[in-house]
C-alpha cells in the first residue's frame, strides 16, 4: 500500500508542475511588447507565473484535501496524532522555498541586466549632455537595452520635464518642444527626466518601463521602441487631485515618419530665417 | 503580579459593568475589548470611505467625488485601515485580552501604561477624521511622499501627521508593555520555550514597533517642521531631499505591514492546534522564523522605492533581502498545512476562515516575491498590482484571521457560542465578495492602471465594475456578522467554561473570565499543544479550582 | 514628544504599586523605551549622514562649527553623569544629604549645558531655514535639548523626593535611578551627536 501511495503524491506532483509551465507558458495577462526590453519581461513574468501557480495550486490542493480527509466525521471523538514535528520535513521545506528563491533571485538578476538596469548610471549619460544641466547627478533608471552592443545606433537624447499635470517633451537636437513624445522605432531613446513641482513618474505599459521623475534628482531612462504604433503614458506617482489625468502618448514611428515629424516640426530642419520661438 | 491587589480594594476604583468599556480601566481584558470594538468602529468607517472609492471607480471619469476629495478619501482609508483598525486590533486587542492568559499573569506589566495606550487611539482617530470636516483631509495618500504632501493644504496633512504620532506613540507603549509582560511576568515555572506561539509573535511583533516605529515619528516632525516653518529636509526647491523620506519612511512601514501579520501569524497558530486536535507542528522552527522575519524585516525597506532612483547595488540587495522572507514565512505555512494533516478537523467558522486566511496570503506572499523583483517591480509599482498584493495580505490575511479569531474566542468573552450557520454565511460572502473585488485588481495593475487615480482609461470600466461588485458583496458581508454578534451576546447558546476543549491558558479558567483572571493560582501549562496526548498525561500544574481540567473526558466534546 | 507621555504613565504607575516586590520591570521598560527613543535620534542621525553625503550645500555654507563651546558642553554632560552617578551611590548608602548635593550640582551641570546651547544658537551665523545643514543641526540638538530639559526637571524632583521623608528612600530607589538610567542615555546620545555633528 505505500508504494502507490507514493507514485501517487509523484504523479500528483508532476501534473501540478506541469499545469504551472502550461498555465504560465499560455495564459497572457500582459499588454502588448512594444520595447526591446519587454519581450525580456514577458520572459520573467513567464516563469514567475508559473512558479506561483505551482505553489499556489498545491498548498490549496493540500488545504482543501485535508479538510475533505481530515474533517472530523459526525459523532467523531478523539485527537489526531500527537505529531509534534518532523526534522527531514521540516528541513526540506526550508530548503525548498530556499532554492526557488534563490534561483528567482538570480534569474531576476539576470534579467535586470539584459535590460541594462545593472548599468552604471552617473557617467556616459551626463557626459553626452555635456554639463548642460546644473545637477551633478542622475539616478536611477533603467539603460537601453542595445546601448553598448549597438553602438552605431547612437541613442537619441529627449528632455522630459514633469510637472502638474503634463508631461513636456523637448528634443535639444532638433529643438523641438511637444506634448507627445515622438520615438523613431529600433533606436534608443534616453530620456534625462526633471520635474519642476511634486514627485511624478513615467510609465508606458507597452514598454514595461517605468521611473520617478524626482524634483531636484533628475532621473534617466533609456528604451528602443520595437513595435510602431502609439500607446498610453502614464503618470503613476500619486501627484495632486489630476493625477488620473495626468497621462500622454507615445508614438512609435518607422524611422522615416519619425524623420518627416522631426523635419515638419523642428525649427532648425525648416531653415527658416525666424529664431526658434521655443525655450 | 498584582496578587495583593485583591478584589475588594480594585472595586471602587473602577466603574462595574458595560461602563467599565468606557472607563479608564486597567484590566487587560477590558483594554482589549476597548480596542477590538474601537478598532471595529473605524474598519466600518474605514470600509464606508472603500465603498466611495469603489463608487467613484465603477465608471471611467471622475464623477462621483470631487478629485481632491477622492485623495482625501483614499488617503484616510489607508491610514484608517491600518493605524486605526488593523494595528490596534492584532497588536492591541487581542495582545491585550490573550497575553496575560499566556504568560499567566493576572494584568499586564504595566497596566496603566495599557490605559494610556489605549487612551491615546480614539482622540487621535477622531482628530484624523474630523480634519475632513474642520479643514480638509490629508491628500497625500498614507505614504504622504514630500514633496507633495508639503504643497497640498496645510491644515489636513498637520492633522494627519499629529494624529498618526499619537497612535505611533501608544504603539510603542503598547509595544514596551507587551515585550515586559512576555518576558518578565511569566509565571513561575513557565519557560520561554513553553509558550504558546502567539507570544512569540507579539515579541517579535513588539520589537519591531519598538525599533521601528520611533524611526517614523522623527521623520513626520520633520516632515511638520518642512510644513510649518518652510525648512526645506524633504523639499527640492529648498535644498532638500525627497528620496531621504521616503527610505525613513518605508523603514517603518515595510516593517509594519509585519507588525499587522505576524500576530495573525500567532492567532492561527493558536486557532488551527484546537480545531484539528493535533499539536501545532514545528513549534521550534515557527519561533526562529518569527525571529527571522523580525530581522529580515528590518532590512528590506526600500523594495518599495525600486523605481525612486535607487542606485543598482541597493535594488539589488533589497530584491534578495526580501525574497529571502518567503522562506520563514514558508516555514510556518508548511507547519500550519502539517499541522492540519492527519488531524480531525472541526471545520467551523474559525476554521473556515483561518483556511480562507493560508489562501489568500499564500497569494498575497507569491505576488510580493513578485513585486520583490526589480524588474517586475519597475512595470508594475504603483500600479493596481501592488493594491491587489496588499489587499490580499492585509484583508485576505489580517482581516480574516481578526474574523478567525473573534469566532474563535467570543465563548471566551461572553460565555456564548455563536451561531456557525451565520459564521459560514458571513465567510462566504466575505470569501467570494474578497476574490471578486480584489484578483481582477491584478490584471488591471498588469495592463496599464495606475493607483491612486479618479480617472481611468475606458478599457478598465468593466473589470473595475467587476471589482466594486466584489467590495458590495464584503460590505453586505458584514451584516450577518454584526447580527451574529450582538444576537449571541444575549441568545447565543452557553458555551461553558471550555467549549473547544482547548489547552492553551485562557481556556482553563471561567468564560467570561473572573477580573483577576484565575480565582486561584495561575495554572502552568508547559504544553499549551498537548493534544492527542492521553487523557491524565500532561503535565497540567492546574490550581485554580475544579473547573479547570475536565479534560479527562474530552470524549464528551461536541 | 514621546518621552513626555511616558514617564509621566511610568511614574504614576509606580506610585500606585510602589509597596510590590517587581520593580524590577520598570527599569526593563524604561530601558525599552530608551531603546525606542534612541531609534529616533538613529534615524536623525541617518537622514543627516545621508543629507551629507548626497546634497550639496549652497556656496558658502558649510558643515563646520565652531568647537570650543561644543566641547566644553560635553564635558559639563559628562561630569554630570558622573556626578549623578555619586548621588545614586550616595542614596543606596543613605547619605540623603550627600546625594542631594550632587543631584544638585548634576542639575546645575545640566543647565549649564542648555545655557551653553543657547549661547552657540545665538552665535552661530545661520538660521534655521537657511540651508539643510542648518535645518538638520537645528532640528537634531534642539531635540536632544529637550531632553536635557525633561532630564533637569526630572533630577530636580528626584532632588525634592531625596530630602528626608520623601519618596526616595533606601528601599524604593526607583524614581532616582530611573532618572539616572535616562540621564546616560542622554549623555550618551549627546557623545554620539557630538561625534557626528561637530567632529566629522
Ligand atoms: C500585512 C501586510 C503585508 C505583508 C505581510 C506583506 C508581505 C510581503 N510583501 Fe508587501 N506590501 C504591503 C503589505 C504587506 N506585504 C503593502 C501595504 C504594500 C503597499 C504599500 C504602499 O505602497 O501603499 C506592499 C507592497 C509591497 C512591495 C512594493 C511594491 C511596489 O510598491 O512596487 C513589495 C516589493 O517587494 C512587497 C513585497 C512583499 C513580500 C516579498 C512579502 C513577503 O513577506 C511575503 C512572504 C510570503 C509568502 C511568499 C507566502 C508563503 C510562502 C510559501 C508558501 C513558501 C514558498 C514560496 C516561495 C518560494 C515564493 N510588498
Ligand atoms: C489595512 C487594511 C485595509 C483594508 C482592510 C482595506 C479594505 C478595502 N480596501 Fe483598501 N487600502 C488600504 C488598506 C486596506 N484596505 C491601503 C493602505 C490603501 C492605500 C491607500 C493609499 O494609496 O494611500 C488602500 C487603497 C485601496 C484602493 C485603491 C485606491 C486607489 O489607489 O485609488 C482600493 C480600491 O479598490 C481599496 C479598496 C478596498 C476595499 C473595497 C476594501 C474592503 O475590504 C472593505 C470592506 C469593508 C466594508 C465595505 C465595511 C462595510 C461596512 C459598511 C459599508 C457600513 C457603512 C459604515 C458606516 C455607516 C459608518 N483600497
Ligand atoms: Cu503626475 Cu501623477
Ligand atoms: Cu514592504
Amino acid at each position: 500500500m505505500r508504494i502507490p501511495a507514493a507514485i501517487l503524491t509523484l504523479i500528483t506532483g508532476m501534473a501540478l508542475v506541469l499545469l504551472g509551465l502550461w498555465i504560465g507558458q499560455n495564459i497572457n495577462l500582459l499588454p502588448v511588447d512594444a520595447s526591446a526590453n519587454a519581450p525580456v519581461y514577458d520572459e520573467l513574468f513567464k516563469v514567475l507565473f508559473s512558479i506561483g501557480t505551482i505553489l499556489f495550486v498545491g498548498i490549496v490542493g493540500l488545504i482543501v484535501y485535508s479538510l475533505v480527509k481530515f474533517r472530523r466525521k459526525p459523532g467523531e471523538s478523539g485527537d489526531g496524532e500527537a505529531v509534534e514535528g518532523n526534522l527531514p520535513l521540516e528541513i526540506l521545506w526550508t530548503a525548498i522555498p530556499a532554492v526557488v528563491v534563490l534561483f528567482v533571485g538570480i534569474y531576476s538578476y539576470d534579467i535586470y541586466d539584459r535590460m541594462g538596469g545593472m548599468a552604471p548610471l552617473n557617467d556616459h549619460s551626463m557626459h553626452a549632455m555635456g554639463g548642460e544641466m546644473e545637477e551633478s547627478r542622475t539616478w536611477g533608471g533603467i539603460s537601453p537595452v542595445s546601448l553598448e552592443s549597438d553602438a552605431a545606433a547612437a541613442p537619441l537624447p529627449i528632455d522630459v520635464t514633469a510637472m502638474q499635470f503634463a508631461f513636456i517633451f523637448h528634443y535639444p537636437d532638433a529643438e523641438i518642444t511637444s506634448g507627445e513624445l515622438h520615438v523613431p522605432m529600433g533606436q534608443p531613446v534616453a530620456l534625462h527626466m526633471k520635474a519642476n513641482d511634486v514627485i511624478h513618474a513615467f510609465w508606458v505599459p507597452e514598454f514595461r518601463l517605468k521611473q520617478d521623475v524626482i524634483p531636484g534628482q533628475p532621473t534617466l531612462l533609456s528604451f528602443t521602441a520595437t513595435r510602431p504604433g502609439r500607446y498610453p503614458i502614464v503618470c503613476a506617482e500619486l501627484c495632486g487631485p489630476y493625477h488620473g489625468g495626468m497621462r500622454s502618448t507615445v508614438i512609435v514611428d518607422e524611422p522615416e515618419t519619425f524623420e518627416a515629424w522631426v523635419n515638419q516640426n523642428s525649427p532648425i530642419a525648416n531653415a527658416a530665417p525666424q529664431t526658434p520661438v521655443q525655450s | 503580579m498584582t496578587i495583593s491587589l485583591t478584589p475588594e480594594q480594585s472595586t471602587p476604583l473602577q466603574p462595574q459593568g458595560w461602563l467599565r468599556y468606557l472607563s479608564f480601566s486597567t484590566d487587560h481584558k477590558v483594554i482589549g475589548l476597548q480596542y477590538l470594538v474601537c478598532g471595529f468602529i473605524f474598519y466600518l468607517i474605514g470600509g464606508a470611505l472603500a465603498g466611495a472609492i469603489r463608487t467613484e471607480l465603477l465608471t471611467p471619469i471622475s464623477d462621483f467625488l470631487p478629485r481632491e476629495t477622492y485623495n482625501e478619501v483614499l488617503t484616510l482609508h489607508g491610514t484608517v485601515m491600518i493605524f486605526l483598525w488593523i494595528v490596534p486590533v492584532v497588536n492591541g486587542a487581542f495582545g491585550n485580552y490573550l497575553i496575560p492568559f499566556y504568560v499567566g499573569a493576572r494584568d499586564m506589566a504595566f497596566p496603566r501604561l495599557n490605559a494610556v495606550a489605549f487612551w491615546l487611539i480614539p482622540p487621535a482617530g477622531l482628530l484624523l477624521i474630523s480634519s475632513y470636516f474642520i479643514a480638509s483631509a490629508p491628500q497625500s495618500g498614507w505614504t504622504a511622499y514630500p514633496p507633495l504632501s508639503i504643497t497640498t493644504p496645510a491644515t489636513g496633512q498637520i492633522i494627519w501627521i499629529l494624529s498618526v504620532l499619537l497612535l505611533g506613540g501608544s504603539s510603542i507603549f503598547g509595544g514596551i508593555n507587551f515585550i515586559a509582560t512576555i518576558l518578565k511576568l511569566r509565571r513561575p515555572g513557565l519557560k520561554l520555550m513553553q509558550l504558546p506561539m502567539y507570544c512569540w509573535a507579539m515579541l517579535g511583533t513588539s520589537i519591531l514597533v519598538v525599533l521601528s516605529t520611533p524611526v517614523l515619528a522623527g521623520t513626520l516632525v520633520l516632515l511638520s517642521f518642512d510644513i510649518i516653518a518652510h525648512t526645506g529636509f524633504f523639499n527640492p526647491s529648498l535644498g532638500g531631499n525627497a528620496v531621504v523620506y521616503q527610505h525613513l519612511f518605508w523603514f517603518y512601514s515595510h516593517p509594519a505591514v509585519y507588525i499587522m501579520v505576524l500576530p495573525a501569524f500567532g492567532l492561527v497558530s493558536e486557532i488551527l492546534p484546537i480545531h484539528c486536535r493535533k499539536p501545532l507542528f514545528g513549534y521550534t522552527t515557527m519561533v526562529y522564523s518569527i525571529m527571522g522575519i523580525v530581522f529580515l524585516g528590518l532590512i528590506v525597506w526600500a523594495h518599495h522605492m525600486f523605481t525612486s532612483g535607487t542606485p543598482p547595488w541597493m535594488r539589488l540587495f533589497f530584491t534578495i533581502a526580501t525574497s529571502f522572507i518567503a522562506v520563514p514565512t514558508g516555514i510556518k505555512f508548511f507547519n500550519w498545512l502539517a499541522t492540519m494533516w492527519g488531524g480531525r478537523i472541526a471545520l467551523n467558522s474559525a476554521m473556515l476562515f483561518s483556511c480562507g486566511f493560508i489562501i489568500n496570503f499564500v497569494f498575497g506572499g507569491i505576488t510580493g516575491v513578485a513585486l520583490a523583483q526589480v524588474p517586475f517591480d519597475i512595470h508594475v509599482h504603483d500600479t493596481y498590482f501592488v493594491v491587489a498584493h496588499f489587499h490580499y495580505i492585509v484583508y485576505g490575511g489580517t482581516v480574516f484571521v481578526i474574523f478567525a479569531s473573534i469566532y474563535h474566542w467570543y465563548p471566551k468573552v461572553t460565555g456564548r457560542l455563536l451561531n456557525e450557520d451565520l459564521g459560514r454565511l458571513h465567510f462566504l460572502l466575505t470569501f467570494v465578495g474578497f476574490n471578486l473585488c480584489f484578483a481582477p485588481q491584478h490584471w488591471l495593475g498588469l495592463n496599464g492602471m495606475p493607483r491612486r487615480v479618479a480617472e481611468y482609461d475606458p478599457q478598465f470600466e468593466l473589470i473595475n465594475q467587476l471589482s466594486s461588485v466584489g467590495a458590495l458583496l464584503m460590505a453586505i458581508s458584514t451584516l450577518p456578522f454584526l447580527l451574529n454578534v450582538v444576537l449571541s451576546a444575549f441568545n447565543g447558546a452557553p458555551a461553558g467554561d471550555n467549549p473547544w476543549d482547548a489547552l492553551t491558558p485562557e481556556w482553563l479558567t471561567s468564560s467570561p473570565p473572573p477580573v483577576e483572571n484565575w480565582k486561584g493560582e495561575a495554572p502552568l501549562v508547559t504544553e499549551p499543544y498537548g493534544y492527542g496526548t492521553p487523557a491524565g498525561e500532561l503535565p497540567l500544574a492546574a490550581t485554580s479550582g475544579p473547573e479547570l481540567w475536565k479534560l479527562g473526558n474530552s470524549d464528551q466534546r461536541s | 514628544m514621546t518621552s513626555l507621555s511616558s514617564s509621566e504613565s511610568l511614574s504614576q504607575q509606580e506610585a500606585t504599586e510602589a509597596h510590590e516586590h517587581h520593580g524590577d520591570f520598570r527599569m526593563f521598560g524604561l530601558a525599552t523605551f530608551l531603546v525606542a527613543d534612541g531609534m529616533t535620534f538613529a534615524g536623525f542621525f541617518a537622514a543627516y549622514l545621508t543629507f551629507r553625503a548626497v546634497n550639496p550645500l549652497p556656496s558658502g555654507a558649510t558643515y563646520e562649527l565652531e568647537l570650543v563651546l561644543p566641547t566644553i558642553n560635553t564635558l559639563l554632560l559628562l561630569i554630570s553623569s558622573f556626578t549623578f552617578h555619586r548621588a545614586g551611590a550616595a542614596m543606596k548608602r543613605n547619605q540623603r544629604a550627600l546625594g542631594q548635593r550632587w543631584l544638585l550640582i548634576s542639575a546645575a551641570l545640566g543647565f549649564a549645558f542648555l545655557a551653553g546651547q543657547m549661547k552657540e544658537y545665538f552665535e552661530l551665523p545661520f538660521g534655521l531655514t537657511d540651508n539643510l545643514f542648518a535645518s538638520t543641526f537645528y532640528a537634531i540638538t534642539g531635540f536632544h535639548g529637550l531632553h536635557v530639559t525633561l532630564g533637569g526637571l526630572m533630577i530636580l524632583i528626584v532632588w525634592w523626593q531625596c530630602r528626608d521623608g520623601g519618596r526616595v528612600s533606601q528601599d524604593n530607589l526607583f524614581p532616582l535611578e530611573a532618572a539616572e538610567l535616562y540621564w546616560h542615555f542622554v549623555d550618551g546620545i549627546w557623545v554620539v551627536l557630538y561625534g557626528i555633528l561637530y567632529l566629522l
